[in-house]
């Protein structure tokens, strides 16, 4: 009741303006190399650090394991930050701790890749809204990590909700917003603390309504354009058609240079950088589209220049067209049931997600909310009862791909974490029961084996510089 | 065999929306009902449906000839649902497709604009919120004004949903409202203080003469001054009508308010005016005035998911809300979201303060009798007792867990069916085609 309301600028950063990637995880090539020669090609580099933990076991306890399987009663061991081991039988080693998990339930950390935690971040005010890029259409050059506070209270909030690692996207005012970054969620003092080592860059597209909207209706004296949707899809092959050019460019710089020429050095354009980064399939395209006819066009440009949609984000419609998605190889992230807000978002139904499962395409639970992030496991719960009402039969063992395995192929962390296997990140949550039951909560949520929430020992919960002496401090949300 | 014929006979032969009121006899059999009432939880209950009421319920009773039996066999059957505050037929789609009747502009009215003359009954997104076991909603404005307008309580089934008009009205003392009315704090409540003021006279003047009767004798002149005064409410302008509803304590007032500072301004607002029927809506920080609420006897209308500092006036906004309001006695309520988009997710939200401190049957008690007391309906809405309108709901399971939904949905003795706009739509996607629009 209140919060519809909300300030126009947050809005955008919402829904309104509001989200197979490399085979291989792209480590270590997170930016595009079709840029000059000479400049820091991964500039911004994560400083994270891991955080101090002990070695941990837990037994007797049931297990997703996040690749389709469930063990009841099964044990886990976390070790220098790595799973050690899963399953029955418990290697001989002296842990720092055991739990017994005893009607309890672990699974892999849960990874939303669709928040705006930092951009948007808590408090609300205008002075926080920090994800829309709005000046002109295409701001390809914007990265969203540069709008990041490490300071926003939601982080935490979603750690209690056992997330642990995040993607933040510039919002969807513009047709290209700018790039996104992946986040573990974890605090720090500046942004690349908290960033994922080894992730690529993503970058953020926007189909539809919020584009035009933005600009064409005279909400923006900077730029008229885009008026329509086709005013959209001109605006997103103009910027490739671009950028095939800026690439030429540089290829021909390189062929000169090398035959002995010596040839004038291209301008370097920060925006044709993310967009040849795109060409070059090393920056993964995250596209917030509703309508199926919107999603079928965007494919159809994708195709016309040689790059990958990686995942449609909202996707209300995937469900129409799960077929072309599969044979895309392109994720859906979606909402269980939330709709309806809007025209594009007019026929969202509650078994979208089932149903895109179902066709065999790559369904993702997303939030795109600082309070829907915080429960994303009953998300997925809502949506696998819905399938199986409609004869739709998944496990919650399947389900769960949806929550971690999908999410960290949408961005390309899949090879390091997103399924419990011995040698992969330990990041994993304790629930205090069924996660699938409303009344579970994260009793340990786990990044890299240390526990960044404990439900049950206040002290230990941290409090952002911003809470402090404030009504509310460590109250734990 | 009889119960096999029977459950085919409810999931076939349902009765039609618009079949009007009244159509059959129907005996909602075997599941354990949460009566919400004095009879508490009743095992096998047998729950007896006639002219739209339930006439009877008893554990293990017989279900008379000519009922129609709906199996409960092994499921929780509560009263259906209520959402205390949307806009639940006012609106189809709120973001900029020309339909919103839950705001207005600033105008010549506010507080004696009338919601049912806005209302739907054919909104898609009625079904949509009925077939997960909502069957009542208080619907109504929000504006740039202090107060707005009159909302109502709906049913949520037939051409005339109207359950009760003119049952609440809502106040706002948040930052936007100061925003719009004023700049400051101190300039919306002067505003408000004014208006209530105005309507506080009306009231007093309205009482005068029956206060003062018998008392010292009067001359004459004064005797046709008090008949003046009695007949002085009559001239009031429609607003300051509106507003002495309130007063009354026939419409409840609902104030949208998270800061404490703020909710105790609200409370010394009750006690000066005597505002019989309150609610905080919103109300962020109100556990930490939980024992005043109680003592003050306001309820409170909460978001449970809402627990981030998402503006100054929410710093102290917790999970934890429901829960400790309610063990300091205040009755509380739940809505389903923000923009009333998706009231269906109330039991969602009932489900998260229990997991955070509430107890479940106060959970319950806040999507039932507790709306119903506080929107004046509880005559006839809010438990499963004899003489109740039937609004029955099946649950598959606890109807707070997310893997829940109804079996059966019956709305003042009509079991609708569980169609809406978005079951059709997934009915014709449930396979794929090249042309879907040649299916059903």
């Amino acid at each position: 009741m209140m919060s519809q309301r909300r300030n126009s600028a947050k809005r955008i950063g919402r829904f309104a303006l509001k989200p197979v990637v490399a085979a291989a995880l792209l480590m270590g090539t997170g930016v595009a190399t079709v840029q000059a020669d000479n400049h820091d090609k991964k500039p911004f580099a994560s400083s994270y650090k891991r955080m101090e933990s002990q070695s941990t076991l837990i037994t007797n306890v049931h297990i997703l394991d996040g690749k389709g399987g469930m063990m009841k009663n099964a044990a886990i061991g976390l070790k220098d930050g790595k799973i050690m081991f899963v399953g029955t039988s418990i290697p001989k080693y002296n842990f720092d701790v055991t739990i017994d998990g005893k009607g309890r339930w672990v699974t892999p950390g849960i990874i939303d890749v669709h928040s705006h935690l930092g951009v948007y971040a808590s408090p609300g005010t205008g002075s926080h809204s920090d994800g829309n890029e709005i000046g002109e259409p295409v701001t390809a050059d914007a990265w969203a990590e540069h709008g990041v506070w490490p300071q926003d209270a939601g982080f935490i909030a979603a750690a209690a909700g056992g997330i642990t690692a995040l993607q933040i996207l510039p919002g969807s005012a513009n047709l290209i917003g700018g790039r996104s970054v992946t986040l573990k969620n974890v605090p720090g003092r500046v942004q690349q603390d908290m960033k994922f080592p080894g992730a690529p860059h993503g970058v953020k597209f926007a189909c539809g309504e919020n584009p035009k909207r933005v600009y064409g209706r005279g909400n923006n004296p900077l730029s008229k354009r885009p008026f329509t949707r086709m005013g959209n899809i001109a605006g997103m092959r103009q910027a490739f058609a671009d950028a095939e050019h800026y690439k030429a460019q540089w290829a021909k710089y390189k062929a000169d240079k090398k035959a002995g020429k010596n040839p004038l050095k291209p301008r370097r354009d920060l925006k044709m950088d993310t967009l040849a980064g795109i060409l070059d399939g090393e920056i993964l395209v995250h596209n917030h589209c509703y309508r199926a006819d919107d999603m079928g066009n965007m494919l159809d440009v994708a195709k016309e220049f040689g790059f990958k949609i990686g995942t449609f984000h909202h996707a209300v419609e995937s469900y129409k067209i799960a077929d072309r998605l599969k044979d895309a190889g392109t994720c859906s992230a979606m909402w269980a049931d939330w709709g309806m807000f809007k025209m594009e978002a007019f026929d969202s139904i509650r078994e979208n997600i089932p149903f895109v499962h179902k066709a065999g395409a790559c369904a993702i639970v997303h939030s795109d909310s600082a309070t829907g992030i915080q429960r994303l496991n009953q998300e997925a719960a809502k949506a696998l009862a819905d399938g199986r009402k409609v004869g739709v039969n998944i496990s919650k063992a399947d389900a769960w791909t949806w929550l971690s395995l999908n999410p960290a192929k949408s961005l390309g962390i899949d090879k390091v974490t997103g399924t419990l296997e011995a040698g992969k990140n330990a990041d994993i949550v304790l629930w205090s029961a069924d996660p699938f039951s409303v009344y579970a909560v994260a009793d340990l949520t786990f990044v890299d084996g240390a526990v960044t929430w404990d439900n049950n020992d206040k002290s230990k919960q941290p409090v952002m510089d911003f809470e402090l002496g404030m009504p509310g401090e460590k109250d734990g949300k | 065999m009889k119960l096999m014929k029977s459950l085919i006979a409810a999931s076939v032969a349902v009765v039609g929306t618009f079949a009007g009121v009244n159509a059959e006899d129907i005996a909602v059999v075997g599941g354990k009902a949460h009566t919400m009432g004095k009879a508490g939880i009743i095992d096998n209950a047998t729950i007896l449906i006639k002219d739209g009421k339930i006439t009877s319920v008893t554990a293990g009773g017989d279900v008379p000839a000519g009922y129609r039996v709906v199996d409960a066999k092994g499921k929780n059957v509560t009263p259906g649902l209520m959402n205390p505050v949307s806009i639940l037929g006012l609106n189809e789609v709120p973001s900029q497709s020309d339909n919103m009747d839950a705001t207005f502009k600033k105008g010549k009215n506010s507080m004696a604009l009338d919601v049912t003359w806005a209302l739907n009954p054919d909104s898609v997104r009625i079904p949509i919120a009925r077939i997960e076991g909502i069957t009542r909603a208080g619907t109504g404005f929000y504006s740039a004004y202090p107060f707005s307008g009159q909302g109502a309580v709906i049913h949520l089934n037939g051409e005339d949903i109207v359950t009760r008009a003119s049952s609440h009205m809502v106040l706002n003392v948040t930052d936007r409202a100061a925003s719009s009315n004023g700049g400051s704090r101190a300039a919306l409540w002067h505003t408000i203080m004014e208006t209530m003021d105005k309507a506080h006279k009306a009231v007093k003047a309205d009482k005068k003469p029956a206060d003062s009767k018998g008392k010292k004798k009067k001359s004459k002149k004064k005797s046709k001054k008090a008949k003046t005064a009695k007949s002085a409410p009559k001239k009031l302008d429609a607003n300051t009508k509106a507003l002495v509803k309130v007063l009354k304590g026939e419409m409840l007032l609902v104030v949208s308010v998270h800061r404490k500072a703020d909710i105790l301004n609200v409370i010394k607002l009750k006690e000066k005016y005597g505002i019989k029927k309150m609610a905080l809506a919103g109300a962020s920080e109100a556990w930490r005035v939980a024992d005043r609420l109680a003592k003050a006897d306001i309820n409170v209308i909460i978001t449970t998911i809402n627990n981030l500092p998402g503006s100054f006036e929410r710093l102290g906004a917790t999970l934890a809300n429901a829960g400790r309001l309610s063990k300091a006695g205040v009755k509380v309520m739940f809505t389903g979201n923000a923009a009333g988009e998706n009231i269906r997710l109330m039991p969602q939200q009932a489900g998260i303060a229990v997991a955070n401190g509430m107890d479940w049957s106060e959970a319950m008690k806040a999507m039932t009798v507790y709306p119903a007391e506080a929107f004046g309906i509880a005559k006839s809405y809010g438990t499963l007792a004899a003489g109740m309108d039937a609004d029955v709901v099946v649950w598959d399971g606890d109807p707070l867990e997310v893997m829940t939904s109804p079996d059966a949905v019956i709305i003042r003795g009509d079991q609708i069916k569980l169609e809406s706009r978005q079951t059709k739509l997934r009915d014709r996607y449930q396979t794929i085609s090249a042309n879907p629009a040649f299916r059903k």
